[in-house]
């Protein structure tokens, strides 16, 4: 194995002949280097795309700071290099390393990686192979690292269950813990696992067997071992534990030069399409005191220009104008922008947009989803023509001169009408503008393309074919191409499909991500990375049909290949979601009047120990049962 | 008040380039709560001006920088409250307040020295040998980003010096005037030494105002 000065002998050869060598250095600030020696538990933690998207992703840093707080544990960062650095690493014989200690991954006890998104997923295959740790689960030993994955993609972790030793269901900031504590007090690789997959919220895909039926869906899902949990219930926190702020601030440019403050987690509005919605409930929120103290805190310990106040949907979160009106006074003139994102579509939100302005007048965004009464019915996100009318003349009379509006196509049940009126609704708004500001008005229009997710009313129904796209982005380019002040973005259908196969897979996919990856395929998300015909080939190459994962509307009776992971809310909830999107049926914000989705008996203990104002679901006002019911029963 | 910070940029900043410096020296005043001076208009940039670009992937111990703050503050104390505010790879070296009505920062730098170390074995008597030729000849054509130059008159001096331990090392004193900049990768690459294998760092910038021996 290579050492520290041996890894950097080498990269002073070659990182002056890669495009931002700063990406492959470290020595940033706020960046945490624990002596190596006395650190029981070594973590590397993995972003699998490169530094420029990783360094700013903030689960990653609240785990960062969550194993560095350890006096008995390290953890440091590693991202995967860009395709010019990559080459260069392979042919000088350098492996994946940690940029604070600058050791190779295979070095370190546990690996762990985030996976928010699913075109991740050959990067991390790629990132363990350059790391020279076998990509299969199976074939690794004793000497090899535990690999433990989690992030929103994980809610449907078998697509990945053959490369992942364990995967982290829900929130990481308790777990991690449990998962080192379970590191330091058992040796082997097979103790470990097994003690892992005892531990609440962690899933070890090898303790689990799934049996299909002959027409390729699922039959049912067995655990092979004693005490393990089934379903896998996803892990959360009661209370949201304080923010970071020591921010890594790089030494480069990067995409988000920011400090990040969550100041919500979860959502209560219940869009059907929402991956994030169904799967962070409950609601919880910090204080507006802890939000600023955090922010100025952040500001004060990076220098960053740019702070983001970032939530689901920040106009519902309960002391939305005092937070906004207390950071408003609190950054004032020291040169900041703070940005506020998911905001409804309503007047209230260009007051509260007005508060914050300072800098510089950026673009002011709202995402309607969709065009036509009926199809905001469907995914349950109703707001009415008017009112997007009323709200955007407004933003562009108080001098904002662009919009964007944030649309997707391929909703259940559209139609070309419903595409058609994405279009009108666009020029509506323009003209609208345009009465106000003449031709300074513009609008960006971002439209992207559905995809189902696991966990959510829509994992029943089938996504668009790739025909079926390019026909609805087609009539959209026809339609607003011709305005120079209207900027249409659109999403790439291979992207889209490969995203959608991948969310809904069950585990014969991931013999498809291997071979795709075997094949060159990586950066899925990138245009450099794009390969479709790679992935196809996978599909041939293991007689499996792309059509089956994607194209398919799912039985209502049928067992998904997730089965066995919950995000706690129920299978029936969201079932009878999807039959009332079906019927067109609104349900409103469950702040307003609970659903029984499942979040409140799974967590009714953790519930009733943190009764008001933080959680926004109902108090538990039930007397505790005895036997501890929120989670498995865990054995010895 | 404009102050002017000397430093040292070293270890993983090498690979820091001109632009996201100053990025960095905006965050770090911020830091440091400096009350930096900004531009008018639409997008206010603030005050910063270094003396000279430094190269990709060289070091430094003499770079200079003018940063203009809205409020007087006393020196007392500055360099380390700057220091404490700055990622590991700098070094502040001097701060001192200058005249604001000075001319430009980058107007003012005359020549730069650097020192370069080769990490390959070679033969010093041979080197020598190419850099008397290259100090005799009455120029040098050479083309950069397909636009031809003559290096020659862009290089004061060059020396070859061999330690006791058996390494080389070139020192060079190049023009670093505004426009007419002499780049010692032209001339490591005109003594036919490859980027790779030579590690580069600036050890002196000399100003038009001082005497040069």
């Amino acid at each position: 194995m290579l050492t520290p000065e041996q890894i950097e002998a080498k990269l002073d050869r070659i990182l002056l002949k890669v495009q931002k060598p700063g990406r492959y250095v470290g020595g940033e600030l706020n960046i945490t280097v624990k002596d190596w020696e006395t650190a029981t538990t070594k973590v590397a933690l993995v972003f699998p795309d490169i530094y420029d998207i990783g360094v700013s992703n903030v689960g990653l840093k609240i785990l960062y700071d969550q194993v560095n707080q350890r006096a008995d544990s390290l953890a440091e960062r590693a991202y995967v290099p860009w395709l010019d650095m990559e080459a260069l690493m392979r042919e000088h014989g350098i492996p994946l390393y940690s940029l604070e200690s600058k050791r190779p991954l295979s070095a370190f006890d546990l690996i762990g990686f985030t996976l928010p998104y699913e075109t991740l997923y050959s990067n991390a295959l790629n990132a363990l192979d350059l790391a020279g740790i076998p990509v299969r689960s199976a074939e690794r030993d004793e000497e090899h690292p535990i690999v433990i994955a989690g992030g929103h993609s994980t809610m449907n972790p078998e697509p990945m269950h053959a490369f992942i030793d364990a995967f982290v269901i829900g929130e990481g900031e308790e777990v991690i813990h449990d998962i080192l504590d379970v590191l330091q007090a058992h040796a082997s690789r097979a103790d470990r696992l097994l003690a892992l997959a005892k531990v609440p919220g962690v899933y070890v895909p090898k303790f689990y067997e799934t049996f299909y039926l002959d027409d390729g869906t699922v039959s049912h899902i067995e655990t092979l071992v004693d005490g393990i949990a089934n379903p896998v219930v996803k892990r959360i926190v009661a209370k949201l534990p304080p923010p970071p702020t020591k921010f890594i601030v790089p030494n480069i440019d990067i995409v988000h030069n920011r400090v990040t403050v969550e100041i919500m987690r979860g959502c209560t509005r219940g869009c059907r399409f929402c991956h994030a919605g169904m799967i962070t409930r409950p609601v919880r929120e910090r204080t507006v005191e802890e939000v600023v103290n955090a922010a100025d805190t952040a500001i004060r310990a990076t220098g960053f220009e740019e702070v983001a106040l970032l939530s689901l949907s920040s106009s519902d979160y309960t002391n939305i104008l005092e937070l906004v009106t207390a950071v408003g006074e609190k950054f004032q003139g020291r040169q900041l922008n703070v940005s506020l994102p998911s905001l409804r579509i309503e007047s209230v939100s260009i007051d509260l947009m007005d508060k914050l302005r300072q800098r510089r007048t950026a673009g002011f965004t709202l995402a309607p989803e969709a065009a036509t009464e009926r199809m905001r019915r469907i995914i349950n996100k109703y707001i009415s023509d008017e009112d997007i009318i009323n709200t955007t003349r407004e933003i562009y009379a108080r001098g904002w001169t662009t919009i964007k509006l944030y649309f997707m196509i391929g909703h259940p049940s559209e139609t070309l009408e419903d595409v058609q009126a994405i279009a009108d609704l666009c020029k509506r708004v323009l003209a609208e503008g345009r009465k106000v500001i003449g031709w300074k008005a513009k609008l960006n229009a971002g439209v992207s393309t559905f995809v189902p997710k696991s966990q959510t009313p829509f994992q029943w129904v089938s996504v668009d074919t790739r025909e079926r796209i390019l026909e609805k982005q087609a009539l959209l380019k026809r339609e607003l191409y011709r305005d120079r002040n209207i900027k249409l973005s659109l999403t790439d259908p291979d992207d889209s499909l490969l995203e959608a196969w991948l969310s809904r897979g069950d585990r014969r996919m991931s013999e498809v991500v291997y071979t795709a990856w075997k094949n060159g395929a990586k950066f899925d998300a990138w245009d450099e990375g794009r390969k479709p015909e790679i992935w196809k080939a996978a599909f041939d190459q293991h007689g499996l049909d792309i059509d089956f994962y994607t194209a398919r509307q799912r039985r209502t009776d049928e067992v998904f290949p997730w089965e066995h992971i919950t995000a706690a809310v129920r299978k029936n909830f969201l079932f009878q979601d999807f039959r009332m999107s079906l019927e067109g049926q609104i349900r409103v914000d469950c702040r307003q009047n609970c659903f029984a989705c499942g979040i409140l008996p799974t967590f009714s203990n953790m519930r009733r120990e943190n009764p008001g104002e933080g959680w926004k679901c109902p108090d538990v006002k039930s007397p505790a049962k005895k036997i501890n019911v929120e989670l498995p029963v865990v054995g010895d | 008040m404009r102050l002017r910070v000397t430093f040292a940029k070293l270890n993983a900043l090498r690979y820091t380039g001109h632009l996201d410096l100053h990025h960095i020296w905006e965050r770090a005043a911020r830091r440091a709560e400096l009350l930096l001076a900004y531009s008018q208009g639409f997008h206010p940039q603030p005050k910063i001006s270094l003396a000279s670009a430094l190269p990709l992937g060289f070091s430094s111990r003499c770079e200079v920088m003018d940063m203009r703050l809205s409020e007087e503050i006393p020196l007392d104390g500055l360099k380390e409250r700057i220091q404490a505010a700055v990622p590991s790879g700098l070094q502040i070296l001097k701060v001192e307040s200058v005249d604001e009505k000075l001319p430009a920062l980058q107007t003012l730098v005359a020549e730069a020295e650097y020192e370069a170390v080769l990490t390959e074995p070679a033969d010093g008597s041979t080197l020598k040998q190419q850099v008397a030729e290259m100090l005799g000849a009455s120029s040098l054509p050479r083309e950069r980003r397909g636009k031809s130059y003559d290096l020659r008159p862009l290089i004061g001096q060059v020396h070859v010096v061999e330690t006791p331990q058996g390494s080389i090392h070139l020192t060079m004193r190049l023009s670093a005037r505004e426009g007419a900049t002499g780049r010692p990768e032209e001339v490591l690459d005109h003594l036919g030494i490859p980027a790779d294998t030579v590690r580069v760092e600036r050890t002196r910038l000399i100003f038009i105002n001082e005497s040069i021996e």
